[in-house]
This record gives structure tokens, C-alpha cells and sequence, in this order.
């Protein structure tokens, strides 16, 4: 085996790399007030919108995809404001897997969020309030140094997440080089085209990225280490 | 001068205050759990909200109709219950935490002088607050509460969470905030130990109601409250270290109704000590005893008798014109001596706990 990975592999892979990039820091901007609002809330709403958020968990891709497609096309809610806003449509571009993927990953950060956040008692935003913080001061100061270990968490399956999507980019961004093909959707094309040499590299090489991330997470953030 | 009305509804529990706190030394809030203390403190801080309320610190209004001060905006220090330092900061950046976040030309508490009211010296670089006693961990809550500079410290049973070495290891260093802090303290304890040892002023909570409020000495020698008729029942003389006599390992306390003698204290003569005297710790006499190894008798008139259960009456009695003593006997020792308001007895000392 002479080759190990064609350019076209290492398209994807930078395609892949990139997307779940820019998808955790999307996923942990908006992840992050969506958990802090699940965790303190006494709403009424706190239910719905929890479950919105875990649907992806047991939904098949294809029908979160589809119905992503639906929203993103000319007549969806999605398609009609990014044309609106001269943005073009959002299918089939790298803009519009970023979108999907955030929508999907969601709830893999946003649940280990929350759960760090819940432990956090209010006591210590009190202490916080009485020392002269205000909330968001004491959310910097108080609340992200004692998630650490959440904040980790949610990080590494989002990014991981994003990595092994298959049907949501495959319904959304099809299969285009250098835009869509992330590298699951790569693999499926090797398989197809009988490439399994290829094919065999590039699961290697995931099978070994996600061993290694739950390495990491398993031997950095053990849980019921924090008091 | 802070006044505090606040009525808050709860199901099961209502509180209904309205009070004044002088602007010097530490106000009790006294009380049987349930009583409210808490919760008047928390609406006092902020942290809790109530619809109807009204608090003015020192002329400032922090809650008044409309107007409600956020907590983070309050000038207040709060020492909690459990210490609640942040596990994720140093002791020096506990200790800082506040003090970063108020004006420098609000900061009238320098970090020099906390280490010392405090003995924080040797804690400061202490990376775990978690590794700390409880003692420790209070103390440097509480200097963190002072950095802030506040005009109004508030305290929850500060030490309700320590076991006993604890409480004896923090109570020296409260009592020198005591005497050191130009600022009003609130206190908050269901202990009247602490309470006699701390305090200057006295607020009784029953049920969410004010029952009494007054100076120490004023609120606890009302015969009328639940205090006089406990069992630790008894008040506090104020009094100055006159002379110590080496031979009979005795000192003499001097205040403006008479002497005390006490065990030898390890005090300078000059020193201003709290004396505890024990309504069950004074018997009566209507004529000056002679011949008793009670060495404490002092001039006394009784201002007021009450029969606090069957059997046992608590008396009032005035030493001089500033000092007040309780005094518990039985009915028949009361009914045989013909003990009646306005007589002039004598009072007979048995202990003496010395606080301070």
C-alpha cells in the first residue's frame, strides 16, 4: 500500500476538522445560556424545551436532515430568511452543515452543561451577589471555573459528535468535494466504488480518533471527582 | 441608624418586622428556629424580595416602594451559615474577591488589617479552602465579607456549623471585630451563649414577629419574654479589671453597682470585661449576710416577680442605677422572706462566667 490517504481524503478530513471546529464553538456559545436557563429555571417551559433539545438523541438523522432540508429549501421558515438577507439558500453549502450539525449536536453539550451547572449550589451565586457580582460577573467568575470538567465534557463528545455525523450531512450538503464531503460521507463513497483499501485507512483513523477522545475525556474528567 | 420593615408570606410561615438598628455594635437576632432570623436577613441583603418593604441603611434608601437595590449593589457583608468559600480560589483570592470588585475609594478595609483581626497570616497561601477547619474557613468568610467595605455586616449563625473546639477557636476573634468595627452588625443565633458574649442590642423573633427589642441587658432582664424563664437565663455586667491578688488567685472587677471577685483572669487591670451572671447562680437575702463563703454580695432592689413555673419565681433586680441581675428561688424561699417589688435586698452571687 504505497498510498495512505489520496487528496481527496485529506480534503475531507480538513472539511471534517473544520466543520465540528466550527460547530462546537457555535454549539458552546448558544449551548451554554440554553443550559444555564435549563438548569436554574422553575418554568413551566423548561420540559418542552429540554425535550427539543434532546430530540436529536432519538431521532434518526434522516429525519432530523429532512426536515432541516424542508426548513433550509425556498419554501421553509430557514430558506426564506437567509434569502431574505441575500444569503442564498443554505442547503448544500458548508453553512448550512454547520447549521444542521449544531442542531443535532445539541444536546451533547448542552446536557453535561447543565448537569454541571445543577451542581452548582445557589449558595455559592449568593456569596457571589453579596461580594459585589453581578450575575453575569459571577456566571465568569464562579459558575465556568466550578464546570470545568462539564465544560470539557460537553467540548469533546460536540466535537466528536460532529465528526461522526453521517445521514444529516448527507441529507443537507450532499455529497460535494471540498464543500460538503465530510469524511464519513468519504468512506461511504470508497465503499461504493469498491475502494476498500481507502476505506480501511480512513475508518482506522476514526476508530482511533474516537478511542482517543474518550481516552481523554475518561482519564482527565473522571466523574465524582469533584466533591 | 438602619430601619428594616419587611412582611413576606410564605405558606406556613409569615414575617412581619419592622425594626430600627443602631449604627454601632452587633444587633442579635434572637430567636427559635423558624422565628424569621434568616429570613430578615436575606430580605435585609437582598436575597430574598419582598412586595412589601421598606430598608434604609444609614439614609439611604435600599427598599422602598418601587426602588429595590440588586444584592450585588448593596453595601452589605453576609457571612452564611457554611463558610461558602469558592472551592476553585485561593484563600488570598477568596479574600480578594470582593475587595476587586468595590471602588478603590470605597475601600476602607485594608487586607492588612482582616489578617490581623483575624489571624489569616499563616492561611493566606493556602491554595484549598476545602483543607481548612471550619474555624479557618469562617474566619476568612468573614474577612472576605469585611474587604467589601460594607456599612452593615450581616451574620447567619456564623457558628451554628462548628463543632465546639471550633466556636471557642473563632469566638476570640469575633469579639475583637467587636471592639474594632465602627460598623453595624447583625447577628443571627438561636444560641444565648453567643448572643451574651457578643451583642450589644437585642431583637427577639417569635413566629415572623418582633417580641422584643432593646440593649442586652434591657431585653434579657424582662421577665415578660422566653429568654428570662430558660434555663442559661441571666444577664451580663459590664465591668472594669480593678486588681488581681496573686495569693488567693482571685481578680476584682469594678463596675458602678459594686465588686466582683472571679477567678484570677489573664487580663491587664484597666481591661473592660463581660461578666455572665446566671439567674439560678443569685439567691437573696434580706439582711447582710455574715458568715457565708459566697464572697459576691451586692446591694440590690427588686424591680420586678414573676412565678415562672410552679414552684419557682424569677426576680428583677436593680445594682445601682445601670446593672441589672435575674434571680430564680422558689415560691416558699420568696413567700418566707416576704420578697415584694421595691425591696431592698441583697443578692448573693454564687458564679460568675466570665465572657470576654
Amino acid at each position: 500500500m504505497d498510498i495512505s490517504f489520496s487528496e481527496a481524503d485529506l480534503s475531507a478530513i480538513w472539511l471534517t476538522v473544520k466543520l465540528a471546529t466550527v460547530v462546537t464553538l457555535v454549539l458552546l456559545l448558544i449551548g451554554t445560556p440554553i443550559a444555564w436557563w435549563l438548569a436554574r429555571t422553575r418554568s413551566w417551559w423548561k420540559g418542552p424545551v429540554g425535550a427539543v433539545v434532546a430530540l436529536p438523541i432519538v431521532l434518526p438523522p434522516t429525519v432530523i436532515g429532512f426536515y432541516l432540508l424542508m426548513a433550509m429549501g425556498p419554501d421553509g421558515p430557514l430558506g426564506w430568511i437567509t434569502q431574505s438577507l441575500g444569503l442564498g439558500l443554505l442547503s448544500f453549502t458548508f453553512a448550512g452543515l454547520v447549521v444542521a450539525s449544531v442542531f443535532y449536536s445539541l444536546p451533547f453539550v448542552v446536557q453535561p452543561l447543565q448537569n454541571a451547572f445543577e451542581n452548582i449550589p445557589e449558595r455559592m451565586l449568593e456569596t457571589a451577589a453579596t461580594l459585589r457580582a453581578s450575575a453575569l460577573d459571577s456566571f465568569f467568575s464562579v459558575v465556568l471555573p466550578l464546570s470545568k470538567p462539564g465544560l470539557l465534557t460537553a467540548t469533546v463528545l460536540g466535537f466528536a459528535h460532529t465528526v461522526g455525523e453521517f445521514g444529516v450531512v448527507l441529507m443537507i450538503g450532499g455529497n460535494i468535494p471540498d464543500r460538503t464531503r465530510v469524511v464519513s460521507v468519504q468512506i461511504y463513497d470508497h465503499v461504493e466504488a469498491m475502494e476498500y483499501a481507502h476505506a480501511h485507512w480512513l475508518s482506522a483513523a476514526m476508530v482511533l480518533f474516537a478511542f482517543v477522545v474518550l481516552l481523554v475525556l475518561y482519564t482527565f474528567n473522571p466523574t465524582g471527582k469533584r466533591k | 441608624m438602619i430601619h428594616a420593615r419587611f412582611n413576606l408570606a410564605y405558606p406556613g410561615f409569615a414575617l412581619q418586622t419592622d425594626i430600627q438598628v443602631p449604627s454601632r455594635g452587633i444587633t442579635a437576632l434572637f430567636g427559635p428556629s423558624g422565628s424569621g432570623k434568616t429570613a430578615l436577613l436575606r430580605c435585609i441583603a437582598g436575597l430574598e424580595r419582598t412586595q412589601d418593604g421598606l430598608l434604609r441603611v444609614h439614609g439611604e434608601v435600599w427598599q422602598e416602594g418601587a426602588i429595590f437595590l440588586p444584592v450585588h449593589r448593596r453595601r452589605v457583608g453576609y457571612v452564611f451559615q457554611e463558610a461558602s468559600l469558592f472551592p476553585h480560589l485561593s484563600v488570598r483570592r477568596n479574600l480578594e474577591y470582593g475587595l476587586q470588585r468595590i471602588p478603590q475609594t470605597e475601600r476602607k478595609v485594608r487586607l492588612e488589617q482582616v489578617k490581623e483581626w483575624l489571624g489569616l497570616e499563616k492561611l493566606m497561601d493556602r491554595s484549598d479552602p476545602a483543607g481548612l477547619s471550619g474555624g479557618e474557613r469562617q474566619r476568612v468568610a468573614v474577612g472576605r465579607a469585611l474587604l467589601t467595605s460594607p456599612r452593615l455586616l450581616l451574620m447567619d449563625e456564623p457558628l451554628t456549623a462548628l463543632d465546639s473546639a471550633g466556636k471557642q477557636e473563632i469566638l476570640p476573634y469575633l469579639e475583637r471585630l467587636h471592639r474594632e468595627l465602627e460598623i453595624p452588625v447583625l447577628y443571627v443565633s438561636h444560641a444565648l451563649d453567643e448572643v451574651v458574649r457578643l451583642a450589644d442590642h437585642l431583637v427577639m423573633l417569635e413566629q415572623g414577629r418582633v417580641i422584643a427589642s432593646g440593649t442586652l441587658n434591657e431585653t434579657l432582664s424582662r421577665l415578660d419574654l422566653p429568654t428570662a424563664h430558660q434555663d442559661d437565663s441571666g444577664t451580663v455586667i459590664e465591668a472594669k479589671v480593678a486588681e488581681h491578688d496573686v495569693i488567693y488567685h482571685l481578680t476584682r472587677l469594678d463596675f458602678s453597682g459594686g465588686t466582683l471577685w472571679v477567678s484570677k483572669l489573664e487580663r491587664a487591670t484597666g481591661e473592660i470585661v463581660r461578666a455572665r451572671v446566671l439567674a439560678r447562680d443569685v439567691s437573696i437575702a434580706t439582711d447582710s449576710p455574715l458568715g457565708t463563703s459566697i464572697s459576691n454580695i451586692l446591694a440590690a432592689r427588686i424591680t420586678d416577680i414573676r412565678e415562672q413555673e410552679p414552684g419557682r419565681v424569677n426576680l428583677r433586680l436593680a445594682i445601682g442605677n445601670e446593672h441589672v441581675l435575674l434571680s430564680r428561688i422558689t415560691r416558699r424561699s420568696c413567700d418566707q422572706l416576704g420578697l415584694a417589688v421595691g425591696m431592698d435586698v441583697f443578692a448573693q452571687v454564687k458564679s460568675v462566667a466570665l465572657t470576654a
